[in-house]
């Protein structure tokens, strides 16, 4: 790349010809305050919070969106600088709900930060009466109006990153505001509940349901058998909301946690995902034996599910008919486990502690009840789980570790890395290639479909088959995808598709990374930290997790087997795409 | 690999259009501007613009349809109808009303009248229409007698010196 010479507050440096002025500023070290910015999706200098003087420039320029000149001489802390971002940061509070002591964002607003770093006192302008319209219908997702500055982050990631575009900027000058069409709730248009919105919105006017009230009740509820299920990218997230660093692992403190909160017993969703492989393994060998639909698609992801009702219902019959691991988990404990322990089905409450707005939706599910009651009764997010924690005052730094509970607690290293995109791929070909080929297969990595890009594609071979396989992330990425398979451009037997960029470790419901620049390294740390807690258990491939052979042995019979069915798998709903 | 399933209502394989194909004929003549306009570069506004003069309005079923047919979110394409004064998301009202907004009448309080209408009629501001379809309301420059000030006009007859006080009154004529 040809480099350029500028001068920023009196520093010389060859910066990339490429770069806006923002990018050349941060590589020196120079910090330029941003809050519409968000890179590769937001780049659209709207706010105007980053504006820098530039040498024989007319006005001031927002640095976000200017890109580097020979020669350019530019300074970032003049009193012409700092009086212009402390105007805006007025205006925009002039026209902001400012309830910050009770709003979702309170701690993690973007706009809080910067108000306080830019050291604003007071608003001299008289506040905009903002009409207060709370649109709490969809189960996933909570938009409240009168708190949005029209960043347009959440606009874009949905239209670009998610290719959804379920809300667009509507009207204009005072009365702009983000939408879905016709002023319609979110809940009554295509939005797949992924919650990739509430990630990126810089104040709280996007957050998700919160339903931890109800968990709360559940627990003081004597006649209840209340048990909790957590994900695996929840213990690679968990400790980032109490101050530690990204991805680090907690598994057995936030067992520990749930045990004080009041759960009568603490199972692993890993338990549930290592079951999913086994039928969905399964499902794939039959597929290929019997002529059966490719490529079949993993299910797992219920963003993805509900995507694909919108959007692709063509490819309704490539989804697999398994639940997703939580909800087998969920038929499972009402069946199964309610029989060993002889406890009645309708007393036992089931929630889920997952990366993911979107099961919020999916347990709602009417046909997600194989037992006659709901597989799964409350979801509720990572943070929604940091939040009781904090109000039940645990001190999360000092617990003890603890381990899950028994007889739905055991897992293995296939079973966690379904947290991460390709992770569900890598742990069915673990098992599909032992259970194909009657071998012990020797190394369990199959590291062709790791990594973080949005699409990728290997042939791995399995016994006498060279099965195609692909793996995407972000729904965007899916439709990218598909739209190849359906153009015939593209073929594949197997194929694992994730809702959220990355997987769920940057699920729409984990902790909120405050600096977006650290958005794709704390993605990063989540995946190796899922990787490494994979490699450092005893058991890798899911069809040895001993509680699942039990499982078979004492109650389900086979993998695919009449009673599995009843219990595991599920059908699909073609939905409008409007 | 499957083929999409293709049926009369709608080109993208789901089955959307055929809910809404039955008794819209508007929509064969949306389908047409839709196609017509289609290759150009940014179709969208002339799409929208020959929606305005054909029907009157923005039809919500012909902006499904151009969403589908560009591969474009309705909410994206309500964004523009909604930023642009010209294109109206109902039919025009059976009566007119016009409220200057100009500099004689706007100094008399005719943003007053014009907050009053809007509280009245249950709108949120110009160009629209009520839900029963009865009044479309618009803002305006100067109609011409000032001395009048502040002046609307309904489907042509000129109502002068109000006071908010006498809109009801006035509305409860149609």
């Amino acid at each position: 790349m040809d480099k350029v010479n500028v001068t920023i507050d009196g520093i010389v440096a060859a910066v990339p010809s490429d770069y806006t002025v923002l990018e050349a500023a941060r590589s020196l070290n120079i910090d330029i305050p941003t809050l519409c910015f968000l890179k590769g999706i937001n780049e659209v200098g709207a706010c105007r919070m980053c504006v820098v003087e530039v040498e024989r420039a007319r006005t001031l320029q927002a640095a976000c969106v200017l890109p580097v000149s020979e020669g350019m001489v530019v300074r970032t802390n003049t009193p012409k600088v700092r009086e212009a971002r402390k105007t805006i940061l007025e205006l925009i509070l002039a026209r902001h709900n400012r309830e910050c002591t009770t709003c979702s964002k309170n701690l993690n607003c973007e706009l809080q930060k910067l108000c306080d770093e830019m050291n604003i006192k007071e608003v001299p302008y008289q506040p905009y009466e903002m009409k207060v319209e709370i649109d709490d219908l969809s189960p996933c997702v909570v938009r409240d109006t009168s708190k949005c500055i029209l960043c347009g982050r959440c606009v874009n990631v949905c239209k670009k990153v998610q290719g959804v575009g379920a809300i667009d900027f509507s009207k204009r000058g005072i009365n702009t505001m983000v939408t879905p069409a016709f002023g319609q709730s979110l809940n009554d248009v295509a939005c797949i509940g992924c919650g990739q919105c509430i990630k990126v919105c810089p104040v709280g006017a996007l957050s998700e349901k919160d339903d931890t009230e109800e968990v709360w009740q559940a627990l003081s509820n004597p006649d209840l058998h209340v048990i909790v299920q957590t994900a695996p990218a929840v213990r690679v997230g968990l400790g980032e909301e109490f101050g530690m660093e990204k991805g680090a692992p907690v598994t057995g403190k936030m067992v520990s946690a749930l045990k004080r909160l009041g759960f009568d017993k603490v199972f692993d969703t890993d338990f549930a995902a290592d079951l999913t492989i086994i039928e969905e393994g399964n499902e794939l060998i039959d597929r290929l034996n019997n002529g059966g639909k490719l490529p079949l698609i993993t299910s797992c992801s219920p963003g993805w599910v509900k995507y694909c009702e919108h959007f692709f219902p063509d490819f309704l019959d490539n989804l697999s008919t398994c639940k997703s691991p939580h909800e087998m988990f969920g038929a499972i404990a009402k069946s199964y486990y309610a029989k060993k322990e002889g406890i009645d089905p309708s007393k036992i409450f089931v929630v889920s502690v997952m990366p993911c707005t979107a099961k919020k939706f999916e347990c709602k599910r009417p046909e997600l009840s194989g037992t006659g009651y709901a597989d799964v009764d409350v979801v509720i997010t990572t943070r929604e789980l940091a939040r009781m924690i904090k109000q039940a005052r645990i001190n999360f730094a000092k617990l003890e570790d603890s381990k899950f509970d028994k007889i739905l607690g055991e897992s293995t290293g296939a079973g966690v890395i379904f947290g991460v995109t390709g992770g569900v791929m890598e742990a069915a070909l673990r098992t599909v290639a032992e259970v194909v080929t009657g071998k012990e297969l020797q190394n369990v990595e199959y590291t062709a479909v790791r990594g973080l890009e949005g699409i990728r594609e290997a042939q791995v071979k399995i016994g006498d088959l060279d099965v195609k396989v692909a793996v995407a992330n972000g729904t965007g990425n899916a439709k990218a995808l598909l739209d190849r398979i359906r153009k015939g451009e593209a073929n594949y037997h197997f194929i694992e598709i994730m809702g959220c960029p990355g997987g769920c470790i940057n699920g729409g419901g984990q902790p909120f990374i405050m600096d977006k620049n650290e958005i794709y390294m704390s993605e990063v740390d989540r995946a190796d930290s899922l990787y490494n807690i994979d490699r450092s258990m005893p058991l890798r491939k899911s069809h040895l997790n001993p509680e699942v052979k039990t499982l078979y042995d004492e109650y389900l019979g086979k993998p695919n087997s009449e009673k599995a069915h009843k219990l595991l798998h599920t059908h699909y709903t073609k939905r409008s795409r409007f | 690999m499957s083929e999409p399933n293709v049926n009369n209502g709608c080109r993208c394989g789901c089955d959307a259009g055929s809910k809404m194909d039955v008794q819209n004929s508007k929509l064969k003549e949306a389908d047409e501007i839709i196609y017509k306009h289609k290759t150009q570069k940014g179709p969208l506004l002339s799409i929208l613009n020959e929606f305005q003069d054909s029907f009157g309005y923005l039809p919500r079923a012909a902006l499904e349809e151009t969403s589908k047919v560009l591969d474009m979110p309705l909410a994206e394409i309500y964004g523009v109808a909604t930023f642009y004064s010209r294109f109206t998301l109902k039919p025009r009202g059976e009566h007119t009303i016009s409220v200057c907004l100009g500099t004689a009448c706007y100094v008399k309080g005719a943003k007053d009248i014009f907050d009053e209408l809007l509280k009245e009629l249950k709108l949120d501001g110009s160009g629209e229409t009520t839900d029963d379809g009865k009044f479309t309301l618009e803002a305006t420059r100067c109609l011409g007698c000032c001395g009048l000030s502040p002046v609307m006009m309904i489907d042509g007859e000129v109502y002068g010196r109000l006071t908010p006080e006498k809109v009801p009154e006035i509305l409860k004529k149609y």
